[in-house]
């Protein structure tokens, strides 16, 4: 779950790092009070969910309220990449004396969060990475152990950073650490971290995204602290219709899991297939062997007759369909007996004949015997483990081009 | 011989009154496994296909009389941390996790947890692993009847981030007169217990095995650790390697996850080609086609 960059600097607060004096407004008048408060040279921030604000002038300064007003009334107007501001956040114009980086991401190899820092904020901080590997100080936590100051500051300190500059950005990132692991993130980053004119460190924009399976168990932080309602996903996906009719079966019924994509996805040959390494192996197969998959699918953890014929039906409906391959890797919990019934339910209901709409059956495994039987009594040959995954595709696209020739 | 498991393992199920533990449950002990406890909370005194149920971990291990091996855990995702950390607690050391959708920060715990006390996780997200005609811990395979049809003891060592693969690439290479020594679901998340690169010094060291297959998928770094690791190693093992979701590298998936929760494209090095040029490089064989991993294995091992 991403965050808008007002929520992600609230969370920085929270976690007791220091912020400038910033307001989230969704009017203009709101954004004229919140500069007057202010009292000073502000900076008008849209608050969508996509890189790239400043380019589009999604980012502008103000010397007045009256200015900050009427910028806030342009962005509020402004899609920045197909998507429309929440708001605007208005924040004084800050005196930076240098601006640094502070960063948490996962480290999936180390299986640990890793801290890291640069003295080269503001921009990008794989780019300093690359071209300034001696400007970023790296350093892993413990997933258990509490964090210690100390460990951030070992990470600030090997930039070369020193005096009180060190003494003031460590507790910033080492507060920045426990947020990430307290609150599920995925990705906890300050950037710029401001050292401002005065000597002190301020989070100037903050971006912060949490992971979807923990969302669950951080009500407090998103629906208490941050006001966010249940139903909104931040989820930027639109489904189309096949994927949200899919969707729909899934859920009527508790047996087995079906899922259905079509994004990017656009041929005439629809495919019933599973789970989920044999899904993606079929897809590639289908198309390396010049097949034109309308779409891609998941059957597993045995689902009903209703099921399957639910997701073939949807699959044969969609535009261009002509035929659809049944495949799955060996299964043992999926039945193949019952995936049979399912899908020669669905051309019977579709009136259309099996024989001729099922390109290839191939799903060895569970109850097999049993599958055959149906198949055969309605003229669809049924394959074997001895034809491969890749044997079964191709046989599928050599069909449907025999077909459409 | 094998990796993990063997003759004697024992172990419990944790979870074991859930639907799909007692299926396991039935498919391991019909497999020949020796699983000497289920436990449930609140469950203590019921019976699973003949296994005593317990309310915890210590009660099994009591009635046992003596260290448990390992542990099979299909509690929720809300549950499952405190779960085999109880489990390691009293002693286990071999843990499979089957559950799916647990936050990456409680695997994280657990995995740095089993660390300190020397044990090993397997998963999460994963069907556990299986000896050819020894023992299975898990629901790989499935019943035993078909996991016989699947897997017949032999040379190679197969991991897998799908569990379902696992299964059909030890059909082929038991129909090839290969067979398998052990076969590892090692879970389709993006941080799990065992990598690919973790479990190599285990068939490293053992003599049954003489060349690993891999199934592997778009998304993080495991491909890359283990391409390290072989440069690094002057491993004895020839390795194939088959890589699914090569669609996934087209601009429109960007982003976008099939399959497991750890299959997502987001930078340049998680994509299929980018992964299968470091194995390459490694000198691992990447097999364009998933019939073809038979014959890249008995070419390799003949080699």
């Amino acid at each position: 779950m991403r965050f808008y960059e007002y929520e992600a600097r609230k969370i920085v607060e929270l976690a007791g790092i220091p912020v400038t004096k910033y307001g989230f407004c969704q009017t203009a008048d709101e954004a004229r009070k919140v500069a007057e408060d202010i009292g000073g040279p502000t900076v008008i921030k849209s608050q969508v969910l996509t890189g790239g604000r400043m380019k589009a002038g999604g980012v502008q300064f103000a010397d007045t309220p009256e200015e900050a007003a009427e910028h806030a009334a342009d962005i509020l107007e402004l899609e920045i990449n197909g998507l429309e501001p929440v708001g605007v956040l208005v924040d004084p114009k800050a005196e930076i004396k240098q601006e640094y980086y502070a960063g948490v991401v996962w480290d999936g190899t180390a299986k640990k969060p890793l801290m890291l820092f640069s003295d080269m904020g503001g921009i990008d901080i794989e780019q300093v990475a690359e071209e300034h590997p001696e400007h970023v100080g790296r350093g892993h936590i413990s997933n258990l152990l509490p964090v210690g100051d100390f460990e951030a500051k070992q990470v600030i300190a090997a930039t070369g950073v020193t005096g009180s500059r060190l003494n003031r950005a460590t507790p910033v990132l080492a507060k920045l650490a426990r947020l990430f692991r307290d609150n599920d993130m995925l990705l906890a980053e300050i950037n710029p971290l401001a050292e401002l004119t005065d000597g002190t460190f301020v989070a100037l924009d903050a971006h912060m995204e949490m992971e979807d399976e923990a969302v669950g168990r951080q009500k407090k932080l998103l629906r208490k602290d941050l006001g966010i309602a249940e139903d909104d996903t931040r989820d930027n996906y639109v489904p189309s219709r096949f994927e949200k009719n899919v969707k729909a079966i899934d859920a009527a019924d508790h047996r087995g899991v079906i899922q259905g994509k079509d994004h990017g996805f656009s041929g005439n040959l629809g495919l019933v297939i599973g789970a989920g390494g044999g899904s993606l192996t079929l897809t590639d197969a289908v198309r390396s062997q010049g097949g034109k998959p309308a779409n891609y699918s998941e059957i597993g953890g045995n689902p009903s007759v209703a099921k399957a014929c639910g997701l073939a039906k949807e699959v044969l409906q969609k535009d261009g369909v002509e035929k659809i391959a049944v495949m799955m890797s060996i299964v043992s919990n999926t039945r193949v007996d019952i995936v049979a019934r399912g899908v020669i339910k669905a051309c019977l209901e579709l009136e259309k004949d099996p024989a001729e709409t099922i390109a290839i059956f191939r799903i060895p495994g569970a109850w097999e015997d049993e599958g055959a039987k149906i198949l055969d009594h309605y003229g669809v040959e049924y394959c074997d483990r001895t034809v491969s995954l890749w044997d079964a595709a191709g046989r599928a696209v050599a069909k449907i081009q025999g077909a459409s020739a | 011989m094998s990796i993990l498991l063997n003759k004697d393992t024992t172990f419990i199920v944790q979870g074991i009154t859930g639907r799909e533990a007692i299926n396991l449950t039935r498919e391991c002990l019909d497999y020949g496994s020796k699983i000497v406890g289920g436990v449930t909370p609140g469950r203590k005194g019921r019976e699973v296909h003949g296994v005593p149920v317990f309310d915890t971990v210590a009660q099994a291990v009591e009635n046992h009389g003596g260290q448990i091996d390992g542990s099979v855990v299909t509690v929720p995702p809300g549950f499952t941390k405190d779960a085999v950390i109880e489990a390691i607690a009293n002693g286990i050391k071999l843990l499979v996790i089957v559950t799916e959708r647990i936050p990456r920060g409680d695997v994280a715990e657990m995995v740095e947890f089993a660390d300190m006390h020397d044990a090993r996780i397997i998963g999460p997200n994963c069907l556990g692993l299986i000896v050819p005609d020894v023992c299975k811990m898990g629901g790989i395979g499935g019943p035993a009847r078909d996991a016989a049809k699947s897997y017949e003891p032999g040379a190679v060592g197969v991991m897998s981030r799908s569990g379902g693969m696992t299964t059909e690439i030890s059909s082929s290479l038991t129909a090839a007169g290969l067979g398998v020594s052990t076969a590892v679901s090692i879970g389709g998340d993006a941080i799990i217990g065992s990598t690919y690169a973790e479990l190599m010094p285990y068939f490293e060291a053992d003599e049954q095995t003489r060349a690993i297959v891999i199934y592997t998928e778009p998304g993080g770094r495991m491909e890359a650790q283990l391409a390290e690791w072989k440069k690094e190693h002057d491993s004895r093992l020839p390795i194939v390697a088959f890589m699914a979701g090569k669609f996934m590298d087209d601009e429109e998936m960007q982003g976008m996850s099939f399959g497991h929760a750890g299959t997502i494209v987001e930078g340049k090095e998680d994509s299929a080609n980018e992964k299968i040029k470091r194995l390459e490089e490694a000198g691992i064989t990447v097999v364009e086609r998933i019939d073809e991993i038979p014959d890249a294995v008995k070419e390799r091992i003949e080699a």
